[in-house]
């Protein structure tokens, strides 16, 4: 039976200690984001969003609490385990490109499918720049790009391995305005196409309200906002 | 293929990045030295031991009283080395009414095999012999043909043969193991023995066989001696250039114990200079490995695209290594050829070998902690920049590249003692930097909590020394490395400075040359006022009373008493008994008491220790001597070290004054004379006829020439060694730089002058050198003193200038040094480096 959810969290806690003291980060939290759902989670910053999204892919280890990507609990997994699901399940846009600077353009694309022992991986990494308009910078290194430029490679890389679900953190938090929007516009246009679930953590409501969902994280909890209070809340 | 295609790429991208340039650069060197020193030192020291055996003529020598037998020829002929035979005799030289006692030393072809003698066919000309005397000629030592009155193409008559003078014999450097022979020379060919009658039953006969092996390999020689040893009957003897000539012995020994040293100190900074080039490199490898755990790359992957790396960089760095390694040595061999008489031996395969073992054990074990960290960066770091792994940095993890370090230093080394003095004392020195390093920044913790007064020069040191803060791990491993750098460097300065100066001292410039002997008491006061007149600082003049040993506490001894064949050879051999109120200069007492003054007649005896362990006396022995017939007994009381190197005349066996006073003595002494006062001998003959005046300059030039050549190379590979030294300090800073930049580049956008940033790192970088070569001197004396006094054996002193000279070079290079790396960054605005950050 296919699972239900593309990501569920049950009563997810983590704590940090920090000079002997520990500080709740998140307390019993729940989601559930369907299949080819577009999620957006809100928080001012500190609010944990980055730690909710680090445990949501498996990179970090929740104090309690249980995650399940595609209804597998990735809890009982070792650290290559989880290794193993990211790079069957997932694909991450974030918001410092992460884009090695030793590397192409082209090879940053290449990398995570070479990890995954795609013996095609060459011809994908080609044609996911071309559906990113960047074929022609193939052989560019990410100091020969612009910001812009380096997020859309950051964006190839993210699709090209067809990852079901997208985890994307800040994605235009270093871009100017008009960049962000084209980013943006191909994110989705590239989620629509490919049909991937999108778990999109930023503070710009701007770019929160184009998701079907929308999560405001606060004192640790996760809280739905209306389409309304979107706008309303919008900066 | 995958792993190696992304270890490659990985590797490809490091470099035009530029984190493995400095660690490939490090393993570059560490193998160019390693590779270099030993390509060198492995040639020099066949080169000093092909020079030594030029003495000998051969590579080792049989002698025998009695003819070789065949057996032992046939042996070295199957072994395909080179060999000759001699013959040595005593013999009355006739030039018509005029005759001459001779010592005749018949040569066969190809003598000698190491080595040329000089002879001179005409008055002018002197040339290297490339024959040995035509059948029927001779070659005779210029004082007999002065003696004799004998021209080139005058015959002589030895024993029932008429043979023609066709050349004088100049040098013969082979002579060098006989050098109180005090009969000149005839070199005659061997085919013309039988014809003078003169070898019949009983005659004393010295036979020698010379062995010699073309390619100079040691170990070969060594195989044929082992073979020997056990063979030898009575009467025969192996010698090597270290048996025979133990002067000779004692040089090369030291020599090959510093270049030992020297190569274990390329081998430690070398090692030091990669721990440290590998923090930069990991550190800029973490986002990369972060964002592939990420993407899904497991541990196992992860670990073998690092083991491939690792590969791949200590494979092109050993090669380039080699490649440099034998390029450097053959430049300095090209120059250090100059230096010696015979061209060096080609180079081994053996400093390849090692070379590559070198690089993969060395950047493997030392890389290895550090990838540890890599393999187990998490996942989250990409999102959380603090994180680095949750490895600690347990000292467990140093044990591989420790126990490769150890392997290394005892392998170059070659000596338990050394290695082991050598490894002690970088151990304690890393745990006693360390510890100083953590207290020196808790101090500067503590201090930086104190109101900082409003002073902005205080402000500038506060922020330089903080800088020891920012950076606790890099900071200790910088102080580490650098004092161990530091103190490898000093520990080679030192022992190469007590080891020239006892050369210096063993074997001085004015070390005596003129040995005169068959001095009568009368003469002593005429000898002394004429050396004195002609300014020869001479040493005193020395009482010689001839003995035999007869017993040993009343018991008889012979030479059956005794298998050991030195033992058996002194049991046999005359001794000359002196007696002294003072013990000489270079006598040390080693057990018992020298006597006091009224101790003058008492039959005390003092013993050369040596020679007392050779014949098993002991303190205590009553030895009984045979002087001209009539019994002495004497009681040793004293044993005593001598330094035969030194030249002076030295005896075996001393008595107090007033001992010998009944028996008939002769005197001898020793003096240096200058080359341009041969007259002053001229004068002493003529008026003390009875003298016999032994010249042993020859002999004492070569010496001196060949501790003045070992010394080149002694101060050629610590120049080498000095340079991996400069590498280990520039790894030290590349380090920390791209650090400091980011920090120096904030300061300034915060509004910094440049002076102020520059200030600030200088104090920082003195405050580095200053510890590190604290720690560094204290320890290089410790070592230096038991390197000195338990291995090489020389007097230890502790260098005052040296050690101020290191801390002044720590403190003022280190950051000279910090400046020149980081120089270009403080040129540029803040916005273009902070770009580049």
């Amino acid at each position: 039976m296919q699972a239900p959810y593309a990501v569920e969290a049950v009563s997810l806690s983590k704590t940090v200690v920090s000079n002997d003291t520990t500080i709740p980060i998140l307390t019993n939290l729940n989601l559930v984001v369907p299949k080819k759902e577009r999620l957006a989670i809100i928080g001012s910053s500190g609010s944990g969003k980055s730690t909710l999204l680090g445990l949501l892919a498996g990179l970090d280890i929740a104090s309690s609490g249980k995650v399940l990507i595609d209804g597998s609990d990735i809890g009982p997994l070792d650290e290559d385990g989880r290794a193993a699901i990211r790079a069957k399940h997932m694909g991450f846009v974030f918001q410092s490109f992460q884009l090695l600077g030793s590397l192409t353009a082209f090879e940053n694309v290449m990398l995570p499918l070479q990890l995954a022992g795609r013996s095609d991986a060459s011809a994908i990494a080609m044609s996911a720049l071309e559906s990113v308009g960047l074929a022609a910078r193939s052989t560019h290194y990410p100091k020969q790009l612009s910001g812009g430029e380096q997020q859309r490679v950051a964006i190839a890389r993210a699709f090209a391995a067809k990852p079901s679900i997208l985890f994307a953190d800040e994605p235009t938090g270093n871009l100017d305005a008009a960049t962000g929007e084209s980013i943006i516009e191909l994110l989705f246009d590239l989620n629509l196409k490919s049909g991937t679930t999108l778990v999109l953590v930023t503070h710009d409501m701007n770019l929160a309200r184009r998701c079907q969902r929308v999560l405001n994280l606060q004192n640790g909890q996760l809280k739905e906002i209306d389409i309304a209070d979107k706008k309303a809340g919008a900066h | 293929m995958l792993v190696l295609s992304i270890a490659w790429r990985q590797c490809r991208s490091l470099w035009s990045s530029g984190e493995i340039r400095v660690l490939l650069f490090a393993l570059i060197l560490a193998v160019t030295a390693t590779t270099s020193v030993s390509f060198f030192t492995d040639r020099i020291q066949s080169g000093m031991q092909t020079q030594g055996n030029v003495l000998l003529g051969g590579d080792i020598v049989v002698m025998s009283d009695h003819a070789i037998p065949a057996s032992y020829l046939a042996e070295a002929q199957k072994r395909q080395f080179q060999t000759t035979q001699t013959m040595e005799f005593p013999s009355m030289v006739l030039n018509g009414e005029s005759s001459q006692l001779a010592e005749i030393k018949a040569v066969e072809s190809g003598f000698p095999l190491r080595g040329h003698l000089t002879i001179s066919q005409s008055a002018s000309r002197k040339q290297l012999a490339t024959d040995i005397p035509a059948k029927g000629t001779v070659w005779i030592e210029p004082s007999l043909a002065k003696k004799l009155a004998l021209n080139i193409g005058d015959s002589i008559s030895i024993g029932d043969r008429q043979l023609k003078v066709s050349a004088l014999l100049l040098l013969e450097p082979s002579r060098g193991g006989d050098m109180f022979s005090i009969a000149p020379r005839v070199f005659m060919n061997s085919a013309d023995v039988a014809a003078t009658g003169l070898i019949q039953f009983g005659s004393r006969v010295k036979y020698q066989l010379l062995v010699a092996n073309q390619a100079n390999e040691q170990d070969v020689m060594q195989a044929y001696a082992d073979w020997l040893k056990p063979q030898l009957g009575r009467g025969e003897r192996v010698e090597d250039v270290r048996s025979a000539r133990p002067e000779m012995r004692n040089a090369l020994d030291k020599a090959q114990q510093f270049l030992g040293i020297a190569s274990t100190v390329g081998v430690i900074l070398a090692m030091v200079a990669m721990l440290l080039a590998s923090i930069p490199y990991v550190q800029k490898s973490l986002d990369t490995y972060a964002l592939m755990r990420c993407f899904g790359a497991t541990k196992p992957l992860i670990t073998q695209i690092l083991l491939y790396q690792t590969l791949l960089l200590a494979l092109v760095g050993s090669v380039i290594g080699c490649v440099l390694g034998f390029a450097a040595q053959y430049g300095l061999a090209i120059f250090a050829e100059r230096l010696f008489l015979e061209t060096l031996p080609s180079p081994g395969w053996m400093p390849v070998i090692l070379g590559f073992v070198t690089g993969f054990a060395t950047l493997l074990t030392v890389v290895w902690p550090q990838l540890m960290r890599l393999q187990a960066v998490p996942a989250l770091r990409i999102l959380r920049q603090d994180l680095e792994g949750n490895v600690r940095t347990n000292g467990l993890v140093f044990l591989p590249a420790f126990l490769v370090l150890a392997g290394l230093v005892f392998w170059h080394s070659g000596d338990i003692k050394l290695a082991g003095i050598v490894l002690a004392a970088l151990v304690a020195l890393v745990v006693v930097a360390s510890v100083l390093a953590l207290a020196g920044m808790r101090l500067i913790r503590a201090l930086s909590k104190q109101e900082v007064g409003a002073s902005q020069r205080f402000g500038v040191i506060q922020l330089g020394l903080m800088g020891f803060r920012r950076r606790p791990a890099l900071t200790v491993a910088q102080v580490v490395g650098l004092s161990m750098g530091l103190m490898a460097i000093l520990l080679l300065a030192f022992v190469r400075n007590d080891l020239l100066k006892n050369w210096q001292t063993s074997l001085p410039a004015d070390a005596p040359n003129r040995f005169v002997i068959n001095i009568q008491a009368e003469q002593i006061p005429g000898i002394n006022a004429l050396l004195t007149e002609q300014g020869i600082r001479h040493a005193d003049i020395f009482p010689m009373v001839r003995a035999r040993l007869e017993a040993v506490n009343g018991k008889l001894i012979s030479a059956a008493d005794y298998s050991d064949d030195r033992a058996k050879r002194m049991a046999e051999r005359e001794f000359n008994l002196s007696w002294a109120a003072e013990m000489q200069a270079d006598n040390t007492s080693v057990a018992g008491q020298w006597w006091q003054v009224e101790d003058a007649g008492k039959h005390l005896l003092s013993l050369e220790q040596e020679l007392a362990k050779t014949l098993k006396l002991n303190l205590g022995d009553q030895l009984t001597y045979d002087v001209a017939g009539t019994k002495l007994n004497l009681t040793i009381s004293n044993l005593r070290k001598v330094e035969w190197s030194s030249m002076h005349v030295n005896f075996f066996a001393v008595t107090p004054p007033k001992v010998l006073d009944n028996y008939a003595a002769s005197y001898l002494t020793s003096f240096h004379l200058p080359a341009d006062q041969e007259e002053t001998i001229n004068r002493l003959v003529k008026q003390f006829p009875n003298l016999t005046i032994i010249n042993v300059s020859a002999l004492m030039e070569q010496i001196q020439t060949l501790i003045s050549k070992m010394s080149y190379a002694i101060e050629f590979v610590f120049g080498f060694s000095l340079l991996a030294g400069l590498a280990v300090l520039y790894a030290a800073l590349m380090a920390t730089r791209e650090e400091r930049v980011r920090e120096s580049t904030l300061m300034r956008v915060l509004g910094a002058s440049r002076r102020q940033v520059i200030s600030a790192m200088l104090v920082e970088f003195v405050s580095v050198g200053l510890l590190a070569s604290v720690v560094a001197i204290l320890f290089t004396n410790i070592a230096a003193y038991y390197l000195a006094t338990l291995v090489l054996k020389v007097d230890y002193q502790f260098n005052a200038w040296l050690t101020l000279e290191a801390v002044i070079a720590a403190i003022v290079l280190v950051p000279l040094a910090a400046w020149l790396v980081a120089r270009h960054q403080f040129n540029q605005p803040p916005r273009a480096l902070l770009q580049s950050i």
